[in-house]
């Protein structure tokens, strides 16, 4: 169990680690010294960035990789999503071909030991290599979501904090403007835009949905950005004379930066599901470029006879959208000032019985 | 008040307008309405392509063509809208009145179900945070986020229905299976009561006897195959509903709500009979309103009887025990047409389908039948559309209620000396049920237009189908006809939950950020 936090122990150890940070604190930890040190104390995130860095490095070095159209870096996978190799005949349940190879059982219990095997994935209809094609999904789903994540980020940041720092007339202006983005449901605008240039790639379609992905995040960023403007360090630093990008910039966003960070991490588990669901319905990336929305589409209606055509990409999809939402929960645990660990029965017990050995001393 | 409705909907009204000018040019380069016909071999291929033409204006340049539309569509301010007519020559307006019933009915039972309970999980988790059932809710939670619903949706018709079916076909549960069952509602309630170590067992083991029993005691009387909940059963139900709803709503001290609702549970058992008896002569909605009103008129006098002083909240009370118990009365004479269900042709004992919003071979008049055939075609999405969307409201109620339980009113409530039902239920729970009001509002107009791939999965055709037709066949009166619904729904609900929360939460000023 990833979550649990009782054991005595360790609650001591914690505890300990506790006390040297409100020191340090007090000693003078930065600010983002301080969150990182909070974010690694949350194991369930820590556990889900690993993962995050593990699938991204496994899935981006499986493939051929060309850089600029020019050298081409070979991947650690033998296949590609070009190769046609033969089906694989017999030993499949149900007489069907192409079945996974992938076993995770050792041998000495009767299994065919741990290894990856020929096609880990198994086949798809023609033969190509079906754990070459979750990588190649994987690897869309992920620059779509960077990509989204990135444009939505910028916009967002940029509109929410010039409207919520000069308020007035520019602030109606750019929140009315975001209303009438909100109207559009992101739904119908992906898939007017899939559908009609789906078929220039991926990237176009991650930079055309990030145009439309940064709303929530801007009406956030307007409202944090009220509240700042109004504290005792910009009016300090207005009246040392900074320029209002420099007060902007230097002074409100870092202090606005724990909203954006989670918000963003948000946007990019809901960008990731609907790059999936467009390619699903047939808006979104489209043959013969390789999705995961768009395997699961394919295969649907083999589940019943080959079902880890419909498996692999969907597990997939689930541990990349899990775990980035497990991150975004660690971050806005660190991120918040008003987070304080929880303090266990025991403890209390233990700091007051401190407190009145310390008074019957005195 | 009045002027700033008159403001705010003057602005929604110029971004109508520009939202739906940019998105009528956008689907009108997109594509051409003609393009399959002039590749098309047929002889009298120019005559349809005049005609066509002639029908949808194609011979007006978009930006010109979108103000015709606008000009239909503006006759609504003096009753009569024109939307236009779609390729096939239907009229818009027909597609639509067609299509909306259908989505509201596929998302209307799963959104109460995902508000109701992830409302009442979320309040749990916060009661009990960090517990094991915290942590555990929080990961559920987590993982519904992640979920694609096609891919939801599939493995639900796998399991869920295709392996239903087949269990019908000989319903004996094996033994593995009722001690899992009782497993889970063993974990599942002694995590939400909590407690010491003691009470944490006992309310397993008997959560564990009761679910693996109720599911033995099924199988052994095929229940399954004919189930019903007859009289007896409801008296008891009903008395614990009136038991629950007291303790939640005004606390078992409060002897005169209890007897209330004590009496309209008891009523559930008298009227058992008599409401049958109608619901066989005279079925219909009509029938079912016209009891429903005169429970709440009974519920209303007994609570009035009952009471001396403070009778709203006791009338309320008395009521909401009389609509659970009522409810049970209609549950029952559903269970009852079951059997007679899956004996008809059509279903032949295989009654949860997989796809589509009713079973068109199954010839009925019988009003009971027909519905319970809409019923079971709303399983599933209904399934899928809850597992997707309670999960939000988990992580929204929850974190709500902690922010309040931390408020200094809180603590006030309960240094007064206040029961924790009265902290909990009267200075909490309705603080957080302030910003949930809006989040409903927005998410339900939201869900009217976002059904897309939940109709495409279980093969409806609502909203989101027509949609879909109208941007793969390019037909811009369709399209825009359903963006017409979806973005004034949109801009409504925002509007209404904006003033909803300056209604509920006198600190918010009127008019402010407007």
């Amino acid at each position: 169990m990833i979550f649990k936090k009782k054991n005595s122990d360790l609650s001591a150890h914690t505890s300990i680690g506790e006390n040297a940070i409100a020191n340090m604190e007090i000693a003078g930890l930065s600010q983002s010294q301080i969150v990182l040190r909070r974010f690694f104390r949350h194991r369930a995130a820590v556990f889900a960035l690993c993962t995050m860095l593990f699938i991204t490095v496994f899935v981006f070095t499986a493939l051929d990789f060309r850089l600029l159209g020019l050298w081409r870096i070979h991947g650690w996978w033998k296949w590609t999503i070009e190769d046609i190799p033969d089906l694989r005949f017999g030993d499949c349940p149900n007489d069907t071909v192409g079945c996974p190879t992938v076993s995770l059982r050792p041998q000495f219990l009767g299994g065919s030991g741990i290894g990856f095997g020929n096609h880990p994935f198994g086949q798809d209809d023609i033969g190509r290599d079906f754990f070459a094609l979750v990588m190649k999904g994987a690897q869309r789903s992920l620059t779509v979501m960077i990509i989204i994540g990135s444009i939505g980020a910028t916009i967002g940041t940029v509109v929410g904090a010039i409207s919520g720092y000069y308020r007035g007339r520019i602030d109606a202006v750019l929140m009315r403007f975001t209303d009438f983005i909100i109207t559009i449901p992101a739904i119908i605008i992906g898939s007017v835009v899939g559908y009609h240039f789906g078929n220039l790639g991926a990237v176009f379609l991650a930079f055309y949905l990030g145009l439309f992905a940064w709303t929530g995040l801007s009406r956030l960023v307007r409202g944090e950005f009220l509240t700042l403007r109004e504290r005792e360090f910009v009016d300090a630093a207005r009246v040392a004379g900074a320029s209002n990008r420099r007060i902007i910039f230097k002074h409100i966003l870092p202090n606005a930066v724990g909203v954006i960070i989670v918000s963003v991490t948000l946007l990019m588990s809901g960008a990731i599901l609907l790059e999936t669901a467009l390619s699903y319905i047939g808006f979104g990336v489209v043959e013969p470029d390789v999705s995961l929305g768009l395997l699961i589409n394919k295969y649907q209606d083999a589940f019943t006879t080959r079902p880890w055509l419909f498996w692999f990409p969907g597990l997939f999809i689930i541990t990349i959208a899990l775990s980035i939402n497990f991150i975004g929960d660690g971050l806005r645990d660190a991120f918040d000032p008003r987070q304080r660990r929880r303090i266990s029965k025991k403890e209390r017990q233990q700091s007051a019985t401190e407190k009145k050995l310390a008074q019957a001393n005195e | 008040m009045a002027a700033f409705i008159l403001r705010r909907l003057g602005v929604l009204g110029v971004i109508l307008f520009g939202s739906s000018f940019i998105l009528y040019n956008l689907a009108a380069i997109s594509g051409d309405p003609l393009e399959q016909l002039k590749m098309s071999s047929d002889p009298n291929r120019d005559f349809l392509i005049t005609s066509l033409t002639r029908e949808l204006q194609l011979d007006v340049p978009p930006p010109a063509r979108y103000f015709l539309w606008l000009k239909g569509v503006l006759g609504f301010v003096v009753g009569k809208a024109n939307f236009g007519t779609g390729r096939d020559g239907a009229l818009v307006s027909h597609s639509l009145a067609l299509a909306i019933p259908v989505t509201i009915r596929l998302v209307l039972a799963s959104t109460i179900f995902a508000i109701v309970l992830g409302i009442s999980i979320g309040i749990v988790t916060a009661l009990r945070q960090y517990s094991r059932f915290d942590y555990s809710m929080t990961f559920v939670s987590f993982l519904m986020f992640s979920l694609p619903v096609f891919w939801v949706a599939v493995l639900l018709k796998e399991y869920l229905a295709i392996s239903f079916n087949n269990f019908l076909r000989e319903p004996d549960v094996p033994i593995g299976w009722v001690v899992v069952a009782g497993l889970v509602s063993g974990v599942f309630w002694a995590s939400i009561i909590g407690g010491s170590r003691r009470t944490f067992w006992l309310v397993f083991a008997g959560a564990f006897m009761f679910a693996s029993g109720l599911v033995e005691f099924f199988s052994v009387t095929g229940w399954y195959l004919n189930p019903s909940l007859g009289p007896i059963v409801i008296l008891g139900l009903s008395i614990g509903i009136a038991y629950g709803v007291t303790q939640i709503s005004v606390g078992l001290a409060n002897r005169a709500a209890l007897k209330a609702s004590l009496t309209m549970a008891g009523l559930s058992l008298v009227a058992y009979y008599p409401v049958n008896w109608i619901f066989d002569k005279h079925p219909g909605v009509l029938t079912v309103l016209a009891l429903a009103l005169v429970t709440i008129g009974i519920a209303v006098s007994a609570g009035i009887a009952f009471s001396k002083i403070d009778r709203g909240p006791i009338i309320r009370t008395a009521v909401i025990t009389a609509f659970l118990s009522s409810l049970l009365l209609i549950v029952d004479k559903l269970m009852r047409t079951w059997k007679p269900y899956m004996e008809t042709d059509a279903i032949n004992y295989r009654p949860v389908p997989t796809i589509g919003q009713r079973n068109d071979l199954l010839t009925t008049d019988d009003w009971w039948l027909s519905n319970l055939d809409i019923i079971t075609h709303l399983v599933l999405p209904t399934l899928a559309l809850t597992l997707i969307s309670f999960a939000g409201y988990i992580r929204f109620s929850r974190g709500t209620l902690l922010d309040v339980l931390n408020q200094d009113y809180i603590r006030t409530a309960r240094a007064k000396g206040l029961t924790e039902r009265t902290v909990i239920m009267r200075h909490a729970f309705r603080n957080t049920m302030i910003p949930l009001t809006t989040i409903i509002v927005v998410d339900f107009a939201g869900v009217i237009g976002g059904a897309l791939i939940t109709e495409s999965v279980f093969g409806w055709s609502g909203m989101g189908t027509l949609f879909r037709n109208g941007l793969l066949g390019y037909d811009l009166n369709l399209l825009m006809g359903v963006f017409f619904v979806t973005a004034s729904l949109s801009v409504a609900a925002n509007l209404v939950a904006d003033l909803l929360y300056s209604a509920l939460d006198p600190r918010i000023r009127e008019g402010s950020g407007a």
